[in-house]
């Protein structure tokens, strides 16, 4: 039960992971290539942690608790990270996707 | 089942890990190379922790948060150098 339950974390954390990083390779612009690792790829990490966790708590006596540590430290630094360097490509003027803005949009 | 599980999440993530080096080389823009170094710093993290499994061994934690702060650091460092041309101001 619980190894099953295992196996199902691991491998969702494991391909969260690669679409993550699929989507920092594939996809067209850096505002687009922003989404993947800041959301596909911690949600994979944050997985994987959890797994960790519960295998730890099960094989050895006790609680096992340092895995929550990365886990928050991940939730927490991630959004601040990419909104810096969203900051930083848009002070770089990088070329967008986005159509550029209409008349109504600029007022 | 976790004998076949673990090592097919080896595969997963080291092809992450050779996507996002593709990201690193490629370009075009400087943002682009430091998320790409962003993703690889996650994907050690995630990388150590199926060790921890595999191996049955907590010290790799140690080793994941250090990297986690590390990594934080170093793309706060970038980006602040991309924005402002200067890191401590």
């Amino acid at each position: 039960m619980t190894e099953s339950l295992l196996s199902i974390l691991i491998l969702v954390g494991a391909i969260f992971t690669l679409i993550g990083s699929l989507g920092l390779a594939r996809l067209q612009d850096f505002y687009t290539r922003l989404h993947g690792p800041t959301k596909a790829t911690t949600l994979g990490v944050g997985s994987l942690l959890i797994a960790s966790s519960i295998y730890f708590s099960t094989h050895n006596e006790g609680l096992s608790l340092h895995e929550v540590l990365v886990t928050i430290f991940l939730f927490i630094t991630a959004p601040v990270s990419a909104h810096l360097l969203a900051k930083a490509a848009l002070h770089l003027k990088l070329k967008t996707l986005a159509a550029p803005p209409t008349q109504d949009q600029e007022k | 089942m976790l004998d076949w599980v673990i090592p097919i999440a080896y595969g997963l993530v080291g092809l992450a890990f050779v996507l996002s080096f593709y990201r690193l080389l490629r370009g075009p823009d400087a943002p682009d190379r430091i998320l790409a170094l962003d993703t690889l710093y996650v994907n050690t993290i995630a990388l150590f922790v199926l060790l921890g499994i595999d191996l049955g061994s907590a010290i790799y934690f140690e080793s994941a948060l250090l990297i986690a702060m590390m990594g934080f650091v170093g793309t706060i460092a970038l980006s602040k150098y991309l924005l402002r041309g200067d890191i401590i101001e």
